[in-house]
């Protein structure tokens, strides 16, 4: 498929030269035959077929808003993950590791495995038993009203910029890789979304997760297979890059190992300090997210039992951990295998460097992923390859619309617009507030567009609002003496903290040595050490607040908070279906991986 | 999933039968054009063919009607 490159990057040299990119201009890199478009439409059929199917198994609000509670531990962990695999994940991953090397796959192993399990082995228990609809909701009856709408405003407030993100990523992508018009990207898939959503609520969107799920892996996994056929494995790919680096082809730096280049913020190209990477990414930014953050846990809410509450997570950190397969893996051969049309190896650039000469036919680091499918998937596989793009996008976006429609209607609309109304009412609201969300988010979407970088804006939006959410949740789980007061405060100051020390940064660029605690530190260890600050601030605040007012009774406590909440025994089972016996299989691979790749 | 009527696994199932053929299918007809660098790992076809494969175990094993 080398004819569909375009003769666009003439190019050669090292990154920092950027006039020696500059070459013909070209519109798009591909062109799709009739039969990847018929593999695309097809998807889409597909999609609002299931949305019209799952339209009657939608007329209760614990059907529309929790999927009637009934997913069993594979869909629910699929979801969980796919949930996570939207825009960012695919295209900007994949960039990181083109640029960072497999210091990307940091994001999902150590800033990921870690905090999935510790929400399905420690923390589900609470969410489940409970029976509570979401994090927000949580909140309210560990902490009350107060702090439950703080979280529940924010969250709504960054599901809806998340939604835009992934519309807007998507729109980009089309018109890249296809030349698709911006505005028929973004109205086709939001239709799509807010069609299939509010038909079938959470149960259609986490349908679609699962098949988002199987057609990534379907349409992605062959781009490294391929290219690691092409390079001789991964032996051969390392043996080509060093020769790269050795002839000055390829910046220098080391690629290909994830901790030795830690020791000090200087000895890597992302200015990160371990200390950053393990506390900052791996706990306040990493259980944050994956422990706190409703798009996520909604899926595992929904699970039919506890034991499949719990096994959720567990069996989508094995998925997580496999998924730099395909999206990191791809970013890094994309190092020795991109070639422009006269043979010489290809360098992306970053965005500043494409927006600074257009027309220039420069490619971004976000490009590398649709650039090797396009270099390896012929007619029909590109197809499926965008499909997954697709889908990978749509299931972004209405991962984020289902959480913020059940987060306003369950958590705003029910405590402080209408308290009491019919069920049928409010899954009405909720159908209603599918398409609002989606209106919203397309103005995102364009917001979004004169952002800087993506990755830096949603690393920002984490820092605001999730961190802080997971200092309050922990020690409302796990400390009887948080009080109502405590948890409010902690949460308010905690995400004010955030923002202050973002805005800090953003308008004095060298205070970044201050939050980073250091002269070398970079924008990404700004973002771990802002979340860490954020949530340092958020648990001292509510410490200090509750030591200082009065505690709730412990009987009023039961069923939220640990040592008040007597968990329920669950039946023995072989050993093979023992969520801890696959906890402790995670475990073993995780640290396996890592000590491989140090 | 069953006491919502039809399985996520039979959309799946039907979802890469349908893509596992047109990409098989195409491959085939691909073995006989004048063959591309990249093209030399026929990709397509044994791709394709996988895809085929699970989707129709999928299909088959999940379809309406028949209990799990």
């Amino acid at each position: 498929m080398f004819a569909l490159l375009p003769a666009s990057v003439a190019a050669s040299g090292s990154p920092s030269s950027t006039a020696a990119f500059i070459a013909l201009g070209a519109p798009s890199l591909a062109h799709l035959s009739p039969l990847d478009l018929a593999v695309i439409a097809i998807y889409f059929v597909m999609v609002i077929w299931i949305g019209f199917y799952l339209k009657s198994k939608a007329n209760t609000s614990e059907e529309f808003f929790m999927a009637g509670r009934e997913m069993t531990a594979w869909i629910a962990g699929l979801s969980f993950v796919s949930a996570n695999l939207g825009s960012l994940e695919l295209m900007g991953w994949a960039g990181s590791a083109y640029q960072y090397g497999i210091l990307a796959a940091h994001w999902y192993w150590v800033g990921a495995i870690p905090a999935m399990l510790f929400l399905g082995m420690v923390m589900m228990p609470f969410y489940y038993v409970c029976k509570t609809h979401s994090v927000p909701g949580y909140l309210k009856l560990r902490y009350g009203q107060g702090s439950s709408t703080v979280a529940a405003v924010s969250f709504a407030f960054m599901t809806v910029l998340m939604s835009g993100v992934n519309m807007f990523a998507m729109a980009e992508v089309m018109k890249i890789v296809l030349g698709w018009d911006l505005n028929f990207s973004i109205i086709v898939s939001s239709l799509a979304v807010a069609a299939y959503v509010a038909l079938g609520g959470l149960r259609s969107a986490i349908f679609n997760e699962v098949l988002q799920f199987v057609l990534i892996w379907g349409g992605a996994l062959l781009v490294p297979i391929l290219g690691l056929i092409e390079t001789g494995g991964w032996s051969g790919f390392k043996a080509r890059l060093a020769h790269n680096i050795a002839t000055g082809a390829t910046a220098s730096g080391d690629y290909t190992h994830m901790w030795r280049s830690m020791g000090h913020f200087a000895d890597n190209p992302m200015g990160i300090h371990w200390t950053g990477i393990v506390f900052g990414l791996g706990f306040a930014i990493s259980f944050g997210y994956w422990t706190t953050d409703f798009l996520v846990v909604q899926r595992v809410l929904a699970a039919n039992s506890l034991r499949s509450a719990r096994l959720a997570p567990v069996i989508g950190s094995f998925f997580k951990m496999a998924v730099p397969f395909i999206v990191i893996l791809p970013g890094l051969l994309g190092l020795v295998v991109l070639t422009n049309s006269d043979g010489s190896l290809m360098h992306l650039v970053g965005e500043n460097v494409v927006a600074a000469h257009p027309g220039a036919g420069l490619h971004s680091y976000n490009e590398v992923l649709p650039l090797m499918m396009v270099r390896y998937l012929g007619p029909g596989l590109l197809g499926l390859g965008i499909t997954a793009l697709i889908a990978g996008f749509m299931s972004g976006m209405a991962g984020n619309v289902s959480a913020f429609t059940a987060i306003f209607t369950y958590d705003l609309y029910q405590p402080h617009i209408v308290k009491h109304a019919s069920d049928k009412h409010y899954v009405l609201v909720g159908r209603i507030v599918t398409i609002v969300g989606v209106v919203i988010s397309i103005g995102a979407a364009y917001m979004v567009m004169n952002a800087a970088g993506i990755m830096d804006y949603v690393q920002a939006l984490f820092s605001f609002f999730i961190s802080p959410l997971l200092g309050v949740v922990l020690l409302g789980m796990f400390w009887k003496r948080a009080t109502k007061a405590g948890g409010f405060w902690g949460l308010l100051i905690g995400t004010l903290t955030s923002i202050v020390l973002f805005l800090w940064v953003h308008f004095y660029p060298s205070a970044l040595k201050y939050v980073a605690l250091s002269p070398d530190a970079k924008d990404m260890a700004e973002n771990m050490y802002r979340a860490l600050w954020s949530v340092s601030t958020s648990v001292g605040v509510n410490v200090i607040v509750s030591l200082f007012t009065k505690p709730r009774p412990i009987a009023e406590l039961a069923g939220v908070v640990y040592g008040a909440t007597p968990l329920p025994t669950e039946e023995p089972v072989p050993f093979y279906k023992n969520e801890w016996f696959w906890t402790a299989i995670a475990i073993v691979i995780f640290l396996a991986l890592n000590i491989y790749f140090w | 999933m069953h006491s919502s009527g039809i399985s996520i696994w039979f959309f799946i199932g039907v979802l890469l039968t349908i893509y596992g053929a047109m990409i098989l299918g195409y491959g085939l007809y691909e073995l006989t054009l004048p063959q591309m660098a990249v093209a030399n790992y026929h990709a397509s076809v044994w791709w394709g063919a996988l895809l085929l494969a699970v989707g129709l175990f999928y299909g088959l094993r999940f379809r309406p009607g028949r209990n799990a």
